[in-house]
């Protein structure tokens, strides 16, 4: 969880959560107006999670939730005000997986490898964890400062799924806040996580999947260090050389035209053209 | 060699030499990790309660026997509760803005000495209008989409995708296709944006097509007034509301069964191709919070549409004054369009206004039914039992049994009403939807197509039903 010990101890700061006062006090809902902003927070998560809820309840935003798997195809940006700064929030496309190649997949992926958020929020359904954490843990291949969102609380509860919230977040070396977002529970933890993480309060030491292989390991070091040298801003390119040796072809293509690291011109890509000639023959 | 044409060589090389079992070693290991850490973490009292309900309820609703109808009868149900509860308020909403509010308006503005012209134009052409569409279409999309809004929050609607994916499955387009489909319901714009989720572009464009018919919010508010006062009103007292409602449903499936069948025809000749597979979540049911739903569909769809409405209702109702106003020779503009479109309109079981005002409606469908009304008194004001009633592009009292008497008037019969709801269904799209076509296919070819192609449906479809409707004499 938190680094903060004091929120858990404290009975009458969860009970403020509650207050719409204390809410309004520190966030600031910003809706569409995203100009000018300190951090850029992006939202991943399977589909049906309620990244659109969160991100909804951050900015203030009325997007339309669809209880639905892909109702959100496109990303959509928000942005949210708390405590001295300005955040701008990116709800992605529901993703399974980071390592896949369907099109609003990409855009996900895309973003949170390339656009470079300072934190990631994973929203994850707390009913279903396992499956979930295969993206937290491919997330967490990419970029440190992830916070997870375990959501659906209530719906957890109610099945009698009974998490260990802490020791959780303590195998995943990052934050872990339980929420309910329908309900507007957590959302304050989260605010507050996604703060520490960008003020340096709180440094993730996320623990990665061990890939267990030694060929692997030598493949790596033999192809990280001339991607590094191609692409010198690019802010994991061991990420980048596993999906090489994967054969990832929409990186493939990204390293060819020279557009890798380049999200919006990535992104205009990732979307199929149907006037392409040659589409009626394709089979 | 291009530095980056050196890297893509050296990581093809390393992938010959491993092989596929390195991209599957590194997958495995996440999920290997992920139950790791869920086995440490995670205590699960026998799962039990709503788990096994959901599944229970889901063996019902998508089962092959049940399924289908438990369908047909929900949305019977909503558009039953739709036209009974709008019914009253509709009047009263009529009478309060064209009757009280209109006079009102008109003493006003002759006190302040307002030209006859300019009073005429702004009370009798762009008010009226826009009352016309605040009464017509208020009260049933206040009612409809809640009701839509609450099964969509349930979790029903991916269900009902489960149960139509064995039929897209044979027109040999994509199952995703259903979930557009369902966002064309609310609109065609957004179903249309909503094919993204479907990555085959053959099996998008099909979706594309097809999103037109999904019949969309400015839509659904004509098929109910028509199916209430032509079929609900022939069917005898008490089961009235029944048919009714019937007759939209109906509409409505015949729309999916044209979306299946236009599928089956592309994706066998002009969009040839393998139909990808995909899997479909059933998300569990989730009991939908009744007062938010009521507020952001309230105020997300019901308030935007009629915005929309009134906003494209406005220079509607201003362009019919004036042409009803506006003499060539010894007839109105208005008169000589309709003149113009009428045999086009005979021959397909519709008339010239009706035309006109689908024209007149490209912008947005909502107007349909107004732009009618206006049309039909403007030309019919001669018969003297509507003396009182109206004045040149002026309609000035609503009730069910006056509509019907003003459409008797303009030539209407069974066969007109019911080929106005067929062509509700079967015509171009808006033109914002056009527009978004155009924006997703980048294609003015696809564009053109999926505009023209519900139209010529259209007119076959109204002149078939026409033509055989005339030889059995059923008119």
């Amino acid at each position: 969880m938190s680094a903060n010990p004091e929120i858990h101890s404290s009975v009458s700061l969860r009970s403020c959560e509650k207050c719409p006062l204390h809410n309004a006090a520190n966030l600031r809902r910003l809706g569409v107006n995203t100009v000018g902003f300190d951090h850029v927070v992006a939202l991943l998560g399977n589909p049906n999670t309620g990244k659109s809820t969160v991100f909804n309840a951050l900015t203030g935003l009325r997007q339309h939730v669809g209880n639905w798997t892909g109702k959100t195809v496109a990303r959509a940006e928000g942005a949210f005000h708390h405590r001295g700064r300005t955040f701008k929030l990116v709800d992605l496309p529901g993703a399974y997986s980071l390592f896949s190649s369907s099109h609003h997949e990409e855009i996900a992926r895309d973003f949170v490898l390339f656009g470079q958020p300072d934190v990631t929020v994973v929203v994850v359904d707390a009913t279903r964890l396992e499956r979930n954490l295969v993206l937290v843990l491919q997330a967490l291949e990419i970029t440190d400062r992830v916070v997870v969102a375990l959501n659906l609380m209530d719906e957890a509860r109610r099945h009698a799924i009974e998490i260990d919230v802490r020791a959780l977040s303590r195998r995943l070396g990052i934050p872990v806040v339980p929420m309910a977002a329908r309900q507007g529970e957590g959302i304050p933890d989260l605010l507050r996580a996604i703060e520490e993480i960008v003020s340096g309060a709180f440094v993730p030491h996320p623990r990665q999947v061990n890939h267990q292989s030694e060929s692997l390991e030598r493949a790596l070091s033999d192809l990280v260090p001339q991607i590094e040298a191609e692409f010198p801003h690019l802010p994991n390119a061991r990420w980048v050389a596993l999906r090489l040796l994967d054969g990832d072809h929409s990186i493939i293509q990204a390293i060819r035209e020279g557009t890798l690291g380049n999200v919006d011109q990535m992104e205009r890509r990732a979307m199929p053209s149907l006037n392409r000639p040659g589409l009626i023959e394709e089979t | 060699m291009s530095p980056g044409e050196a890297i893509l060589s050296r990581a093809a090389t390393l992938r010959s030499e491993f092989g596929a079992e390195l991209s599957d070693h590194v997958a495995e290991s996440f999920f290997t990790e992920a139950s790791a850490i869920t086995r440490d973490t995670v205590q699960r009292e026998g799962e039990r309660g709503r788990m096994t309900l959901d599944r229970t309820i889901d063996r019902v609703l998508t089962s092959r026997a049940l399924g289908f109808p438990v369908m047909f009868l929900m949305l019977w149900g909503v558009f039953w509760i739709t036209i009974a509860g709008a019914n009253y308020p509709s009047s009263l909403l009529a009478w309060l803005t064209m009757d009280v509010i209109h006079s009102w308006l008109h003493t006003a503005a002759d006190a302040i000495l307002l030209p006859a012209w300019l009073s005429g134009f702004l009370l009798d052409g762009v008010y009226l209008a826009m009352a016309w569409v605040l009464s017509v279409m208020l009260p049933p999309m206040a009612i409809f989409f809640p009701l839509f809004t609450l099964l969509e929050d349930l979790g029903y609607l991916p269900r009902v995708a489960f149960n139509l994916d064995r039929l897209f499955k044979w027109s040999g387009a994509h199952g995703k296709q259903v979930l557009s489909m369902m966002m064309g319901y609310g609109c065609n714009a957004a179903g249309i944006v909503s094919t993204r989720i479907i990555d085959s572009p053959r099996e998008r464009l099909i979706a594309i097509l097809t999103n037109n018919f999904s019949i969309c919010n400015g839509r659904w508010p004509t098929l109910i007034l028509i199916g209430t006062i032509f079929l609900g009103a022939s069917a005898p007292a008490g089961m009235a509301t029944l048919i009714a409602s019937a007759s939209v449903v109906f509409t409505c499936i015949l729309g999916i069964i044209f979306t299946l069948l236009v599928s089956a025809i592309l994706s066998r000749t002009w969009l040839r191709g393998q139909a990808s597979t995909f899997s479909l979540e059933l998300p569990p049911y989730r009991p939908p919070r009744i007062l938010q739903t009521l507020w952001t569909s309230l105020i997300d769809r019901t308030l935007i549409v009629l915005w929309r409405a009134l906003v494209m209702a406005a220079p509607a109702g201003a362009v019919i004054w004036l042409t009803s106003n506006i003499e060539i020779g010894d007839t109105s503009i208005a008169g000589h369009l309709v003149n113009l479109l009428g045999p086009l309109g005979w021959l397909m079981g519709l008339n010239g206004v009706i035309l006109l005002a689908y024209v007149v409606a490209i912008p947005a469908n909502e107007i349909i039914i107004p732009t009618i009304l206006m049309l039909t008194l403007t030309l019919s004001i001669t018969d003297p039992s509507l003396t009182g009633m109206a004045s040149a592009g002026v309609m000035v009292e609503f009730e069910e049994g006056t509509i019907q008497r003003v459409l008797s008037l303009g030539g209407w019969t069974m066969l007109t009403a019911i080929n106005l709801m067929l062509f509700c269904l079967l015509h171009n799209p808006c033109s914002t939807t056009i527009l978004t076509i155009w924006k997703e296919t980048r294609s003015l070819r696809w564009t053109a197509v999926a505009t023209l192609m519900p139209l010529a449906l259209g007119g076959i479809v109204c002149t078939a039903t026409a033509t055989i409707a005339r030889l059995m004499g059923w008119v």
